[in-house]
């Protein structure tokens, strides 16, 4: 603190700190809490709100909660809380449905290398992230053959994937195949060739017209009819072509949002530096068409991951319908709450990071245009 | 310049690909003949399959009798009616919940995007934490846990919870009172339709006073006094000509009122909170897309701040906000097609669930199930166009 009674040479003062009524916790309080009467009105409520809510939820979720239990009648008798024994005790098949116990490892395993492919897609200074993506684009082929079994490993039928392990393999497929098939849809309805321009709108207007649980039916109970009789064809990847299909309709319209906002004198340009339809598109228009379209195409990711949970109205297990199954059980009955809550939260914790992530590269890829 | 003229007047092979005339007619041509040969040999097989199970094709199944129940009919139904009756049944569900969901998902919505943008930090976090958590949970799950917390943490209707006087919360659905519309009760319709007419004639009237004298009626003022108030007169007058019929509680169950089923509760319910989240955000960019500088412009003419708020940032945030609007609308929609996992009778659980297991006509089934889902979608995003085009902005 600067001794006041001192007289200083002009300039030579040390700075003060600033007065509390223009900084500090208690000038916060006043300006974000209780700046005019509607306010203090309002952070009252607020509180009181707060005050309703919040003890309850954390006593139900974790101080009378009953984490280690055998049955639902062992977890009433221990506490009034959440019964979280049934998450517990079912925790493996939550995460990997019916595949076989002994051969878990080839989902750990997969999850693993699959948080490696993603490496130098999210973060764009790794070193060597050419030579990676090479490793990025062939993991498909390794999670196919570790999860189904090929080239000498024992096989498991597809009807084995389930729990989170189906939403997770349902959602990155669809990611990865719809946004090639997005991009080559929008740039369809952009085309100058009047007949590809027709089928494209035809085609996207159709599937964002009609919900997602129609065109499953119609995978699960329809599509053998248009195959030549006899084919059979595995549930899951009829799934899976119509999620990409549903997917890919949404970011063509994303994708066609971020081309319209190019400026037509790129287009010009490209032309007049005798770029190609294919090198204008893949130097010059995509690149600022897709940095504008983030937002909207991991929001279409977001969609997708949270519809791969549809799947158990065609029959099939997934994470939800494993908690459908356990609330049948005689010993776990009534638990609704429990059950829903835990899958609820799995499916926020992915659906919330990808938002934060595409918030943050929003941040990061706007250069230049800033205002 | 003429040998240019002279080379593309003289055509060779080549040019087919080389040309980039040419080559966008090939393309089309490649890409019609694929799409033919394509839908030619799924209509081939189709044939073949039905052949094959000796199905025929066609849509006379409609006419004969469902004979399955329908927990929840707004029209008379039994299970002796036919199939058609029973799809209408359910695209009248579909539509109810379509309704009441997208007015409940608003009203949630507005509230809320108004909320984020208050200066009250706590609020302010509040409606965040919100938006966020019921964005990122599937809306299946949100459906699943209301109607399994409904079924499963509720009291049979023999000891259920009663908050207020006529209300009954019970596992079998939530009693409310209901109305009875006696004979008299046109009158007071008619005094409503009054209202409202009145209101319009009245504004016209006011507004080309205004441009001819430029003297101000409050109208919204008179026409909400009008419309609300004239019923009530009528009401009253009429001597009362509707009346509530209260729920009771019987021996074991629960007597009159109106029952909300537990799964058209649970389903309004997990679809207004899911899609009021995605509304908040967009109330929220939509008002803070209106420059503080056109509020500033307007305080500086001596324009009162609601008068601002009505005339200036309103109408210009509407612009940004109606167009997604309009896709959140169709998203409830047709998320409400997830009814079926529940059990709530929707057109999907009617005619493309019981009627196409007992019939086992899936080609006509579906096809009329996407074709209703189609033109609600073009008939949704044809009125919002409409309106869009109404409230745009008029270029010069």
């Amino acid at each position: 603190m600067a001794d006041t009674t001192r007289a200083y040479e002009p300039g030579t003062h040390p700075s003060l700190p600033p007065p509390m009524s223009v900084s500090g916790p208690i000038h916060w309080v006043r300006t974000n809490l209780l700046s005019s009467p509607l306010n203090v009105a309002l952070t009252a409520l607020a509180l009181y709100l707060l005050y309703l809510i919040v003890p309850g939820i954390l006593n139900w979720a974790v101080f009378d909660a009953v984490f280690y239990a055998g049955s639902r009648d062992e977890c009433r008798e221990l506490g009034s809380g959440a019964c979280w024994g049934l998450a517990n005790v079912r925790f493996g098949q939550f995460l990997y449905g019916f595949y076989p116990d002994h051969l878990r490892w080839r989902i750990d395993l997969t999850a693993v290398l699959f948080l490696l492919a993603l490496v130098p897609v999210l973060w764009d200074k790794c070193p060597y992230r050419r030579y990676w993506f090479i490793y990025t684009a062939i993991f498909p082929v390794i999670a196919y053959v570790l999860l189904l079994g090929r080239l000498g490993l024992e096989p498991v039928q597809t009807s084995r994937l389930g729990g989170f392990t189906l939403n997770v393999v349902i959602g990155v497929t669809g990611i990865a195949a719809s946004l090639p098939l997005g991009i080559l849809l929008a740039l369809g309805r952009r085309s100058h060739m009047p007949i590809v321009r027709t089928l494209s709108v035809m085609f996207i207007e159709f599937i964002r017209g009609v919900p997602l649980i129609t065109l499953l039916f119609i995978a699960s109970t329809m599509l053998n009819y248009f195959l030549p009789p006899g084919t059979t064809f595995d549930l899951v990847l009829r799934v899976l072509i119509m999620v990409t299909i549903f997917s890919a309709a949404y970011i063509a319209e994303v994708v066609r949002g971020g081309l319209q906002a190019i400026p037509k004198g790129q287009f010009e340009a490209a032309d007049a530096m005798g770029l190609g339809y294919w090198q204008s598109m893949r130097l010059i228009v995509l690149p600022q068409a897709l940095k504008i379209s983030i937002p909207g195409i991991v929001n279409t990711f977001v969609g997708l991951f949270k519809d791969t949970t549809l799947v158990i109205i065609i029959g099939l297990t997934d994470v939800l319908g494993i908690g459908r199954a356990a609330l049948a059980d005689a010993k776990w009955v009534g638990l609704a709450w429990e059950v829903y809550v835990f899958v609820a939260i799995l499916f926020f914790i992915c659906c919330f990071s990808m938002a934060r992530y595409s918030i943050y590269l929003e941040k990061k890829l706007h250069t230049g245009h800033k205002r | 310049m003429a040998a240019i003229e002279q080379d593309s007047d003289r055509f060779s092979l080549g040019q087919i690909w080389s040309d980039k005339r040419y080559r966008a007619v090939l393309t089309q041509i490649l890409v019609v003949a694929g799409v033919f040969f394509f839908i030619a040999f799924l209509a081939m097989n189709a044939v073949a399959n039905l052949e094959q199970l000796g199905k025929t094709f066609g849509f006379g199944f409609l006419w004969e009798p469902a004979s399955y129940d329908i927990n929840q009919a707004l029209i008379s139904y039994t299970s002796r009616d036919t199939h058609f009756r029973a799809a209408v049944v359910g695209l009248i569900n579909t539509g109810l919940i379509a309704v009441a969901g997208c007015v409940f998902a608003t009203i949630l919505g507005f509230t809320f995007g108004v909320l984020r943008l208050s200066s009250n930090w706590l609020i302010n976090r509040m409606v965040y934490c919100y938006v966020e958590f019921t964005r990122n949970v599937p809306v299946l799950v949100q459906i699943l846990l209301w109607h399994g917390v409904i079924v499963t943490t509720l009291p049979h209707p023999r000891d259920a919870l009663s908050p207020m006087e006529g209300v009954y919360l019970s596992n079998r659905g939530f009693y409310v009172p209901a109305p009875v519309f006696e004979s008299g009760f046109w009158i007071v319709v008619a005094a409503f339709l009054a209202g409202i007419a009145g209101t319009i004639l009245f504004r016209r009237w006011a507004k080309k006073r205004q441009a001819e004298t430029g003297q101000i009626y409050p109208v919204f003022t008179i026409g909400t006094a009008a419309i609300l108030g004239l019923p009530v007169i009528a009401f009253f007058l009429a001597g009362m000509p509707a009346s509530l019929d209260q729920p009771a509680l019987a021996t074991f169950n629960i007597r009159g009122g109106m029952v909300l089923k537990p799964e058209f509760t649970a389903l309004w319910f997990a679809l207004s909170v899911y899609t009021s989240s995605f509304i908040t955000e967009i109330v929220r960019s939509g008002i803070q897309a209106v420059s503080h500088g056109q509020t500033e412009a307007a305080y500086a003419l001596g324009v009162r701040p609601n008068w601002t708020m009505r005339l200036i940032v309103i109408p210009q945030a509407l612009r940004v906000i109606v167009p997604p609007l309009t896709s959140q609308y169709l998203n409830l929609t047709k998320n409400s097609s997830l009814a079926i996992a529940i059990g709530y009778m929707d057109i999907v659980a009617t005619l493309g669930g019981i009627t196409l297991n007992q019939t086992g006509k899936e080609m006509e089934c579906m096809m009329l199930v996407l074709m209703i889902y189609l033109i609600i979608s073009l008939l949704i995003s044809a009125f919002m166009n409409w309106y869009n085009r109404r409230i745009a902005l008029v270029e010069r």
